[in-house]
């Protein structure tokens, strides 16, 4: 009798749990985006946050002045047009009369004002306040127009106000102190409630100065596991996700019902040397290294050949073929050879630091690089931390070499300013001070011709190269899949998601 | 002084312990909230917007104050906010608490109710053909990650069947049992797998044990059925020691089975606890730690109560 219940009790769920999940697997609203994701959004101040699902997140919600399109070229968002003095000095906007916050009140040049002296505020820690440094004072002659006047010419400026860190919130909830708490944006999306590490739903905006989004909205689920978030999406409970992940991404293709879209990233992955240490701070030890290094080959074995070769300089409007940078082609003789003039000739012991799942490579970049590094003698340590434990220490600089994956910008002045000019916030992090390099990063920021900064940023990109206090690996690219049933995404090499507006539903 | 009033007394020093460990615990770890929520963006920061942040998180003050404000927030129930949620703690546990409950007691069921019949019928037919296969079986279950199971279940589904649990959110059992069930199974599967087979391994060793003993002789000799000898008089005195594993193992899964909530993604507080140490919330970590610290006092209590419901012969407290 016992056996027969259990038997019955077990049979019982089976059923049960096959009829409920069949049930489940159906589609609930058609015109409702279900997304995914594997990490979630940390917090929801635009001016604060730097993680790139907040980013991802925020971007759907808030507006900067101006936005980047999918080539990377400056396009109105709030601000419909824009004039850039001659001299580089005055930055004039003209906003978008229709463009309207979630709670109905109109964008203003107050609320344009307001923002940036927040962000430009210490005490409220925005994460791109060193890229405003420059603006001296903010005019406001009428409700629609915006003048920027700056200390010195920043020609770089225009596209470090095109993200969602510099994005512009009612003055009404600066005063109130509820930014942060409650998202009021004027984007195509309104986020309508937020269970962190669980899901986040949007709706349109039907207000949205751009024009009513294609779908009536968008609901985030969390899911930490990249294979999980496959199955969900192979079993059509998932339309939309966003993937790390390079060895899961090439699994879409093969799926009949799904899309692949990869945007080659500006973010780089890279060798960092630390020149304040011996023996890296031998300029012949840190070249051996870069010759020593068969970029391709570890895009090939870490990076399942998801990558491309890079040097410094990722944007595409800025980029040089690599092929003709220092050492770029493999030179194991010529790395040898500079290994016996430098001062370790007997090669020497250093160690690597590198996050634990961040990228999802990292291990294997740091396996790869340490056979092909002992082949010049040189024995790399692998020291795997945990991702907090790993930005603590490179923030301290306290590592012989690290791997990293360090994001990009569609500009090289914000990109490198911080690491490789004598003021830069981030030099205890790479800990190379260039003359050559601080000189020309200060040309690149003042010069206003576009044809004279690539020209600029071309002899920063040999220079840094040849100087090698980093090894430039690769990008990877950044990764969504799809459900063929959805139509219209366009990604960006930001990682922008902002994309979704577009995007309708069968 | 009764067992169950001198075992009560006992927790508060116990979880003042607990709660002085992983205050301190938390904060051994580098990194603080605010290069969790920045990254190397934290590395931008000037002095000013650092202690800024550093008040915004509350951890501008020194530890010792921390811990006392946070102590004596303690005593009047209050756990703190959370820099995450930006919710109480208290409510942030309470809210994932159902999931973690329903996915302990679901996953329990499944093992004891396949584990003991398994153990019990290994046992009575004890080095023949079908006890080998449950020893088998035993040694797989417990060999197998719980990841892999998971993993291996999700993949099944999804490619076989075109279905996968639903993922990511929580459906409470009393909004809608099916879709709870639907979404709850298997992750249960995969946890009571793993626990089913150390019911199994558990429950045939006591049951040989039991059944060599005199009192089973005596019962057969008396002409008791192999039904009643089996289930009415070894049983019952096999079972203490998997009442001892399943209190255990329950408190365990009363502290959320972080693995099986990842690969499923349920919000339950496994994985609670596992975000805000990787978010360095500190008053998350420190409530859910605590809450899940005063679960497994209670479970133990049970555990003991219950061993003199199955053993009349055990006086608790030690008289």
């Amino acid at each position: 009798m016992h056996w027969t219940n259990t038997k019955r009790l077990l049979a019982g769920l089976a059923v049960a749990t096959t009829l409920s999940t069949v049930a489940l697997a159906l589609p609930v609203e058609a015109a409702s985006l279900r997304m995914a994701w594997s990490q979630d959004a940390t917090g929801l101040d635009p001016h604060k946050q730097t993680a790139f699902s907040s980013l991802r997140l925020l971007e759907l919600i808030y507006e900067p002045l101006v936005r980047l399109d999918e080539k990377l070229n400056v396009v109105p968002a709030i601000a419909a047009s824009w004039d850039f003095a001659a001299d580089g000095k005055t930055l004039t906007f003209k906003l978008d009369p229709k463009a309207k916050f979630t709670n109905g009140a109109q964008v203003t040049s107050a609320d344009v004002k307001a923002s940036f002296t927040r962000i430009l505020d210490e005490a409220t820690a925005a994460a791109a306040r060193s890229n405003f440094l420059s603006i001296d004072t903010i005019d406001t002659p009428d409700p629609e127009t915006v003048v920027f006047h700056l200390k010195t010419s920043d020609a770089p400026i225009l596209v470090a106000m095109a993200t969602v860190n510099a994005a512009i919130v009612p003055a009404s909830e600066i005063t109130a102190g509820s930014i942060g708490t409650k998202a009021i944006g004027s984007g195509p999306f309104k986020l309508d409630s937020w269970d962190p590490n669980s899901k986040e739903v949007l709706s349109a905006n039907a207000d949205w100065a751009g024009g009513k989004p294609g779908l009536d909205g968008i609901t985030i689920s969390v899911l930490p596991d990249e294979t999980a978030i496959l199955a969900s999406l192979r079993a059509g409970q998932t339309d939309f996700a966003l993937l790390n992940d390079p060895l899961v991404a090439t699994l879409v293709p093969a799926e009949a019902n799904m899309q692949l879209n990869r945007v080659p990233g500006l973010a780089y992955n890279v060798l960092q040397l630390n020149p304040s240490r011996k023996p890296m701070d031998d300029l012949k030890v840190r070249q051996a290294i870069s010759c020593a290094v068969d970029r391709q080959q570890v895009i090939d074995t870490a990076l399942a050949g998801e990558g491309q070769v890079t040097g410094p300089l990722t944007m595409p409007s800025f980029a040089e073929d690599p092929s003709t940078l220092f050492c770029y082609k493999p030179d194991l003789d010529k790395a040898k050879q500079l290994m016996k003039e430098s001062s370790s000739p007997d090669g020497f012991t250093a160690s690597v630091i590198a996050a634990t799942g961040e990228p999802p490579y990292a291990a294997n970049e740091a396996q790869v690089l340490q056979s092909q590094l002992a082949q010049i003698g040189v024995k790399l340590d692998i020291k795997m931390m945990e991702l907090k434990v790993y930005v603590d220490t490179w923030l301290k600089g306290d590592f012989d070499m690290a791997v990293a994956l360090n994001g990009g910008r569609p500009d090289p002045y914000p990109m490198y300013n911080r690491y490789f000019t004598k003021d830069g916030n981030l030099l205890k992090v790479s800990n190379f001070v260039d003359d050559t390099l601080d000189s020309l990063m200060k040309q690149g920021q003042a010069e206003t011709d576009p044809a004279k900064r690539v020209d600029i940023f071309h002899k920063f990109e040999q220079h840094l190269v040849e100087q090698s206090p980093w090894i430039w690996l690769s990008t990877g690219y950044g990764y969504t899949a799809q459900l063929k049933t959805v139509h219209g995404f366009v990604g960006s090499p930001t990682g922008t998601l902002f994309g979704l507006a577009k995007v309708t539903i069968d | 002084m009764s067992y169950v009033a001198q075992r009560l007394l006992t927790f508060p020093l116990i979880l003042l312990g607990v709660s002085i460990l992983v205050f301190v615990a938390i904060r051994m770890i580098p990194g603080d909230a605010i290069t969790a929520m920045l990254g190397t963006e934290a590395g931008l920061l000037t002095p000013a917007q650092r202690a800024s942040l550093a008040a915004y998180f509350g951890i501008d003050q020194p530890v010792t104050t921390q811990y006392f404000r946070w102590a004596a927030g303690l005593l009047h129930g209050d756990l703190g906010i959370s820099a995450t949620y930006g919710k109480p703690v208290l409510q942030i546990i309470l809210d994932r608490f159902p999931l973690t409950l329903e996915l302990a007691l679901l996953s329990m069921l499944i093992a004891l109710l396949t584990g003991i019949p398994l153990g019990v019928l290994a046992a009575t037919r004890n080095e023949r053909p079908s006890d080998l296969m449950v020893r088998i079986l035993a040694m797989l279950g417990q060999s197998t990650p719980s990841f892999v199971l998971g993993l291996l279940i999700i993949y099944l589904l999804s490619v076989w069947f075109g279905i996968v649990p639903t993922m990511g959110t929580f459906t409470p059992l009393n909004v809608d049992p099916l879709a709870n069930l639907g979404q709850m199974i298997f992750p249960a599967i995969t946890l009571g797998f793993a626990f089913a087979a150390s019911v199994t391994r558990i429950s045939r060793s006591a049951m040989l044990d039991v059944l060599s003993d005199d009192y089973i002789r005596t019962a057969r000799s008396k002409g008791a059925s192999q039904r009643s000898v089996v289930w009415g008089h070894a049983l019952p005195n096999a079972l203490i020691p998997v009442v001892t594993l399943s209190g255990v193992e329950f408190g365990y899964l009363l502290g959320g089975a972080v693995i099986v909530e990842q690969v499923f993604a349920l919000p339950g507080l496994g994985r609670l606890v596992l975000d805000a140490i990787s978010q360095r919330d500190y008053a998350l970590v420190q409530g859910t730690v605590l809450f899940i610290a005063m679960n497994f006092l209670i479970v133990n209590l049970i555990v003991d109560l219950l061993y003199v419901v199955l053993d009349p012969r055990i006086r608790l407290g030690g008289k």
